[in-house]
């Protein structure tokens, strides 16, 4: 092991280190003080965010034999799942405090999440994926159990274990058939083994490729394989919602990215119908369902379904500018889901406010959460200028191309669909008068996170022309 | 360099004033009258571009003028581009000639956040004129949908009271049919490699390509304009909306239908508008006729003003399509002139009608006709404005209304005697539905004592009407500067759309 392998990994090795150091700084701070936990853990995210900006190449990397690969989209997906990560901790602060649930296990396995979706973006073997893969599910399981006396939360965390598992095993299963028949962990050689012997390409392999896209379809919470998501959306406490809906995406979009393009490209053909199918069920199920919702986590949940949707639609054309449009997606989702659990965490006041009914008069009492929330709802619903409309029309844009202008009507269809839950939320809070009257009271810091979380889907949405840009040059 | 960049600072500047309202927020008298005074500097600074605009504009070519282009989604070829011919300039004269009505007439009524009420409308017309300026169909399509959203939270914060119903429908109705809108561009994006609105014109299309386009272009355009059978959100949306809403629905977001299906449909797709132009005419007969009998029936003013729209929308989208049953393109020329000025005169006066019944509204609540009668004996300066207005949309010589339609009845008679026959009906029935309506509002005894206890006119809102009445007859006795700036641009259309696209083998 040289040097240069040390530096390429350094951010995950200094995570893991500052694990360690808050790990053992919480064990002697009280509870009234656990704003130490609180900033060391912002403050280690700051520096693994710096390790990853400084030290992501300019072109492909491995290390470790092979098994770990450093890359610009690692490094920009890397980046994203950081700042997700450090957002939904100073929206979760002054939650925490008054729910008491201030304890530095939130902050720990949070992180301790967060690493595992850094081995996952750049594992460039089918182990190291797992192993990254499991460390991020271990520390959900124990996020959405993590307030031990609510019934409901240790009912979602029981079936999102057992469901979680049984995924899992899928997963390895598949990598046991296609290690099995390619001989290879690795994802570049598995393409390089597939390539050298076309009748690799046969029913041995796509039985097991089958079995990984159950186990990646899992992770996203895609149609057929989604019962868990909006049970766990609404059993967990929205910081963990939040948590949830955000940085694992972008470790399932490197996930489904690495394994089906890196490494099984050459069966683009074999896995394109899955996935198609996959896409199709997720966009039209999750848009339906999230009508009749009233709990907006619970809401939000089946449009998470919905936007899978649209990703895997990028993901089926098998195109460069396919998966760019996918990343771009991604990425844009994030950070809207970001925004909306960051504002329902911020309305939340001794009770979660998780019902439809606690946005009435928002535009009241306060105009500009509302015109904030306005922002998300809209560009989640795909309306023009927001950046949801520039996600959804390069996705729209590489399905046409890709000689499919028939799914792409459906994808239309299905976003007007959607429409109407979005501005469902819109009229609750603008057309309504307000139940609770109550001022709303929030920190500094977090009206300035929503402000900038709000503000960026606007402003991204009106110039998304660099960061489209980028995603292509990060996916070439 | 206001001259090269006039069509941005017309989009921007109401915009950016419309911004600055919502920073400013509501709050004491003071806070109050500064809100009104800046939108309405802005909407009038905004007019007086628009009116150098007109001047500026050079009447005898065909070509697009004022162009602004810049890059602006590099990885897909969509450019900033924006550019005025002689379609949408007068669309465009229209836009910004209404706003500033609709600021003065929202003046002392709106009590609840009206900050939040005049920037929607600024923005409003911002992204309105950014759709009769767009030559990008990104571009396009995002002022399209962006505007749904301020007309949204209009109908739905200051509405009547099934507002949230009369919304959701006006916004889920046209978000549907433009979505499809979107894939038949992005398909045309396949074709030309990017998105400018004249390569589409350019672009070789087969027949069947250009019949799916049509079809998904006009359930963009029909539901906007709107069109028999597509209709029915404009009766909810216009009797929920506050008065300056309907204002701005009627007089121009259903222009954008027709400058839809003018501007897209017919140069992208003219082999597939000629197939279509018998279901055209006849969807179009349908709603002069049969909406005006459905108008006749109304109880509701806004509801009958809205059903006249229909009916007198429907002599666009006739004026429009009736150009492919001639085989020269002058008697075409006359049909779609007419359906121009027929747009203009159709803004002007229903303008001028929702704000008559507005008028009524703010003072008596009501918008039932049977509430009201004899309102002339209190009301006699009120009167006289809406029994102009009332003549003029029942196409009265020397009135607006009375060029554009006897200009696509003309083209009509000349293409078939039948079109004609059915398209002139309208003169007895816009006649009979809005006529009865005066007489059962303005004449007669005093009703009750409601209308006992009205008072007349005030300044403002002689000084709004004053002004509609004057363009009203201005445009009815001497239309000839509103069609010199079209005519150029139109005939080059007859020659465009007579040109088929389809080459090589269909699809």
């Amino acid at each position: 092991m040289d040097m240069q392998t040390l530096v390429l990994a350094s951010a995950e090795i200094f995570l893991l280190t500052m694990i360690c150091v808050v790990l053992v700084v919480d064990l002697f701070v009280t509870d009234q003080n656990r704003t130490i936990t609180f900033g060391l853990s912002l403050a280690s995210l700051v520096g693994t965010g710096f390790l990853v900006l400084s030290n992501t190449p300019a072109t492909t990397q491995y290390l470790f034999d092979g098994s770990y690969v450093s890359d610009p989209l690692a490094g920009l997906l890397k980046m994203a799942s950081i700042v997700m990560v450090g957002i939904g901790f100073i929206y979760s602060r002054s939650y925490l405090i008054q729910s008491k649930l201030m304890k530095g296990e939130f902050f720990l396995l949070s992180l301790f999440g967060l690493l595992g979706i850094l081995i996952m973006i750049s594992a460039n073997s089918l182990l190291i994926m797992y192993l990254g893969l499991e460390t991020l599910a271990l520390s959900l399981y124990a996020l959405v159990a993590f307030e031990r006396n609510s019934r409901d939360a240790a009912e979602s965390a029981m079936k999102y274990f057992i469901l979680g598992a049984i995924a899992s095993g899928s997963l390895l299963y598949g990598i046991s058939w296609v290690y099995g028949v390619t001989g290879a962990i690795e994802f570049n050689e598995i393409a390089t083994a597939i390539a050298n012997d076309p009748s690799l390409n046969s029913l041995p392999l796509w039985f097991g490729v089958s079995f990984m896209i159950v186990g990646i379809a899992f992770k996203f919470g895609a149609v057929p394989f989604h019962m868990w998501l909006p049970d766990v959306y609404q059993g967990a406490r929205t910081p963990v919602t939040l948590f949830i809906a955000t940085a694992p995406k972008l470790a399932a979009f490197a996930l489904i990215y690495r394994v089906l393009v890196d490494g099984l490209g050459d069966l683009h053909a074999s896995w394109q119908a899955i996935i198609m199918i996959i896409s199709l069920l997720s966009m039209v199920l999750g848009n339906i369902v999230a009508i009749a919702q009233t709990n907006i986590k619970r809401m939000l949940g089946y449009s998470a379904i919905g936007h899978v949707g649209f990703i895997f639609a990028g993901i089926f054309t098998g195109s460069q500018i396919g998966y760019s449009a996918a990343l771009f997606y991604s990425l844009t989702y994030v950070l809207m889901a970001a925004g909306a659990f960051g504002l329902v965490i911020i309305l939340s006041d001794q009770k979660e406010a998780e019902s439809l009914e606690d946005f009435k008069g928002l535009g009241q009492r306060n105009p500009w959460l509302a015109m904030l929330m306005l922002f998300i709802m809209l560009g989640m619903a795909g309306i023009p200028p927001w950046v949801g409309f520039f996600a959804k029309l390069t996705i729209i844009n590489t399905v046409v191309e890709a000689g499919f202008t028939w799914f792409a009507i459906v994808m239309v269809l299905s976003s007007v669909i959607g429409a109407f839950y979005y501005l469902r939320v819109i009229w609750y809070m603008y057309f309504e008068k307000a139940v609770n009257t109550k001022a709303i009271n929030m920190g500094k810091d977090i009206g300035l996170v929503a402000s900038l979380n709000g503000l960026l889907i606007l402003g991204l949405g009106i110039f998304p022309a660099a960061l489209m840009q980028y995603c292509l040059s990060v996916i070439n | 360099m206001l001259m090269n960049s006039i069509l941005s600072t017309m989009i921007w500047l109401p915009i950016l004033a419309g911004v600055v309202l919502l920073f400013i927020g509501d709050g004491d008298q003071r806070k109050h009258n500064i809100i009104r005074y800046l939108s309405l500097s802005a909407s009038i600074v905004t007019l007086l571009l628009g009116i150098w605009l007109y001047f500026e504009f050079d009447n005898t070519t065909h070509s697009m003028q004022f162009i602004e282009q810049a890059t602006w989604i590099a990885s897909l070829n969509i450019e900033y581009y924006l550019g005025v011919d002689g379609i949408s300039v007068p669309l465009i004269l229209l836009t910004v000639f209404i706003t500033p009505f609709v600021v003065a007439s929202s003046w002392d009524v709106i009590k609840v956040r009206p900050a939040q009420y005049f920037a929607a409308f600024l923005i409003l017309e911002g992204l309105m004129i950014g759709v009769f300026s767009a030559l990008d169909a990104i571009l396009f399509y995002v002022f399209w949908e962006a505007m749904l959203v301020p007309m949204f939270l209009i109908i739905g914060i200051w509405g009547g009271e099934r507002r949230v119903y009369a919304t959701l429908k006006f916004f889920l109705y046209t978000f549907l049919g433009s979505v499809l809108m979107l894939v038949s561009f992005i398909y045309l994006y396949g074709q030309t490699a990017n998105f400018n609105l004249l390569s589409f014109m350019a672009a070789p299309l087969s027949l069947l390509e250009q019949q799916l386009i049509f079809i998904a272009l006009l359930l963009a355009f029909a539901v906007k304009v709107p069109m028999w059978p597509v209709h029915t959100w404009l009766p909810d949306a216009h009797v929920e909306a506050p008065t300056g809403g309907s204002v701005i629905l009627a007089a121009i977001m259903l222009k954008m239908g027709g400058y839809g299906f003018i501007r897209l449909s017919m140069p992208i797709t003219p082999d597939a508008s000629e197939y279509f132009s018998f279901m055209m005419i006849v969807l179009s007969l349908i709603a002069v006729t049969y909406i005006g009998f459905v108008a006749l029936m109304q109880k509701d003013m806004k509801k009958l003003i809205a059903y006249s729209s229909i009916a007198h929308m429907g002599f666009v989208t006739l004026g429009f399509f009736i150009v492919w049953s001639f085989s020269t393109t002058t008697e075409g020329a006359l049909g779609v002139t007419g359906a121009m000025v027929q747009m203009i005169s159709h803004g002007l006066i229903s303008g001028a009608m929702f704000l008559c019944v507005g008028v009524l509204y703010d003072r008596m609540h009501s918008r039932e006709i049977a509430a009201y009668g004899g309102v002339a004996n209190t009301m006699p300066v009120f009167a006289a404005f809406m029994v102009l207005f009332s003549m003029a949309n029942a196409g009265l010589p020397g009135t607006s209304g009375f060029v554009g339609e006897f200009m696509v009845i003309l083209a009509s008679f000349k293409a078939n005697i039948w079109y004609g026959f059915l398209a002139a009906t309208t003169l007895i029935l816009g006649a009979a539905y809005t006529l009865w309506m005066v007489k059962r509002v303005l004449y007669g005894e005093v009703a009750n004592d409601n209308v006992a206890k009205l008072t007349d006119l005030n300044d403002r809102e002689f000084y709004i009407l004053g002004a509609l009445a004057i363009s009203v007859l201005m445009v009815g006795i001497w239309p000839a500067p509103m069609i010199d700036v079209m005519s150029a641009t139109i005939e080059q259309l007859m020659l465009q759309i007579s040109e088929t696209k389809i080459v090589g083998v269909d699809l």
